[in-house]
């Protein structure tokens, strides 16, 4: 089969049905959230510093999910709504976004402390999108331009997107370099077939070498995904019970994810109370 | 789920429209009020971004009058308290956001604004 940018539109081939496939699968699952530890590795955040971020083509919030469990409070923006609507059914924590990136967006200078894309910029080069755009390089230049002004300086967007062609990555770095970024290719286990990841880690601001090139991982791929995936498996299970979404968090809900954050070793959660979970006064 | 912390970052994105595009105004805003853990430091940290007289006029016309109109100097519990809930728990669920310059309407449906541009409007 050819690759899915080649076949549709993403809006359409994201579709309902796709959508749900896509997020229900467990291998995609483990795949999607062990490349965004990879890239939240990539951004090198402050430490103990909390960060609003970016994430560029969430889909239906597999990676956000993580983010909401690393504690970053985050907004996302997709084309497709059937993964929005699952996004939605996930009950990620995130504010979303129907947006086209080829197209731009309007941010504030310094909106955000990093931005993550995984798996998406692909489809700025291939497909077309339904809606009426013009040539993948006008697309990419309004979209890095966007962006980069969008994010705070100094900081740093890592996408992981899967080039066809050599050609292909020299036109977006290329353009992304016009737009402002520093920055440039990094490549894990280049010479495994399977485990082979390409990163996009592209810098603002940062001179005099405060930004440095991150190296990609060689030899053996680390096993301890395994247990990252267990972690996942088991909130699957959770959400299962959880059933559809409430208009307002249910007391149980909250509870349960502040004991999740606990054991985490969050700090600050805030004691249960009375008034966990209340309902509170929807009128103004 | 437009929360006030985006909002308060979103300008309009339209081919030309520069300036005067800040804040868009919510139309027929329906409201639901979410909790959200409070984290003191997020918002400390997130003060600086913050566009002060757009947040406290957005919060006012959706009914929250617990900013007071100067940003204060001392940032005790309270306050931070007040923001938190203004930041991070109210939700606009439907209505639409328009741009004070050039009227452009993104609708908010089930939470999620439609930021997507008609050709014309495409920088
Ligand atoms: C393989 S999925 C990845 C989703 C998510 N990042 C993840 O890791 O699960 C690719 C996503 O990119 C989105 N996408 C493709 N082109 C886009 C565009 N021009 N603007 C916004 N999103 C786009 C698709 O709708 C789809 O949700
Ligand atoms: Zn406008």
């Amino acid at each position: 089969m050819s690759r899915p940018e080649l076949q549709a539109p993403p809006e359409i081939y994201y579709g309902d049905i796709e959508a749900k496939k896509y997020t229900g699968n467990t291998r995609n699952q483990q795949i999607q959230a062990d490349m965004t530890y990879r890239a939240l590795e990539l951004l090198n955040l402050p430490e103990n510093e909390p960060a609003f971020l970016l994430d560029i083509g969430c889909g239906s919030g597999l990676s956000g999910e993580i983010l909401d469990e690393e504690g970053y409070i985050w907004a996302g923006m997709d084309i497709a709504p059937s993964m929005l609507e699952v996004a939605l059914e996930r009950e990620v924590e995130g504010d979303l976004f129907l947006q086209d990136i080829g197209q731009g967006f309007g941010f504030r200078p310094g909106s955000f402390d990093g931005a993550i894309s995984i798996s998406v910029l692909q489809w700025l080069l291939n497909a077309e999108t339904s809606h009426p755009t013009s040539s993948p390089p006008h697309r990419l230049h309004r979209f890095f331009t966007t962006l980069h002004s969008a994010l705070r300086n100094p900081s740093r967007a890592v996408f992981q997107f899967y080039p066809s062609s050599d050609d292909q990555i020299q036109l977006i770095t290329s353009i992304a370099q016009k737009a402002g970024f520093g920055g440039g290719i990094v490549v894990d286990y280049p010479n495994s077939k399977k485990a082979r990841k390409v990163f996009l880690c592209l810098f603002v601001g940062g001179g005099g070498g405060q930004q440095q090139m991150p190296k990609g991982l060689e030899g053996e791929v680390e096993e301890d995904s395994k247990v990252r995936f267990e972690r996942r498996r088991e909130r699957e299970r959770l959400k299962t019970k959880v059933g559809k979404r409430k208009n307002v968090k249910d007391k149980d809900w909250i509870l349960r994810k502040k004991e999740l954050y606990r054991k985490r070793g969050k700090e600050g959660v805030p004691r249960d109370s009375k008034f966990t979970g209340r309902k509170r006064k929807a009128v103004f | 789920m437009v929360r006030l912390i985006t909002h308060n970052l979103l300008a309009c994105h339209v081919k030309g429209c520069t300036s005067n595009n800040f804040p868009l105004e919510f139309k027929d805003a329906k409201l639901e009020l979410r909790e959200a853990e409070y984290n003191p430091e997020f918002i400390r940290g997130f003060l600086p971004k913050i566009e002060w007289k757009a947040l406290v006029d957005t919060a006012r016309q959706l009914g929250d009058t617990s900013l007071p109109l100067e940003q204060p100097e001392m940032l005790d519990d309270e306050f931070l308290k007040n923001l938190h809930h203004v930041l991070l728990e109210i939700h606009v669920e439907e209505g639409s956001m328009i741009c004070p310059n050039c009227k452009h309407d993104y609708p908010i449906s089930n939470g999620i604004p439609n930021m997507l541009l008609a050709e014309h409007e495409i920088g």
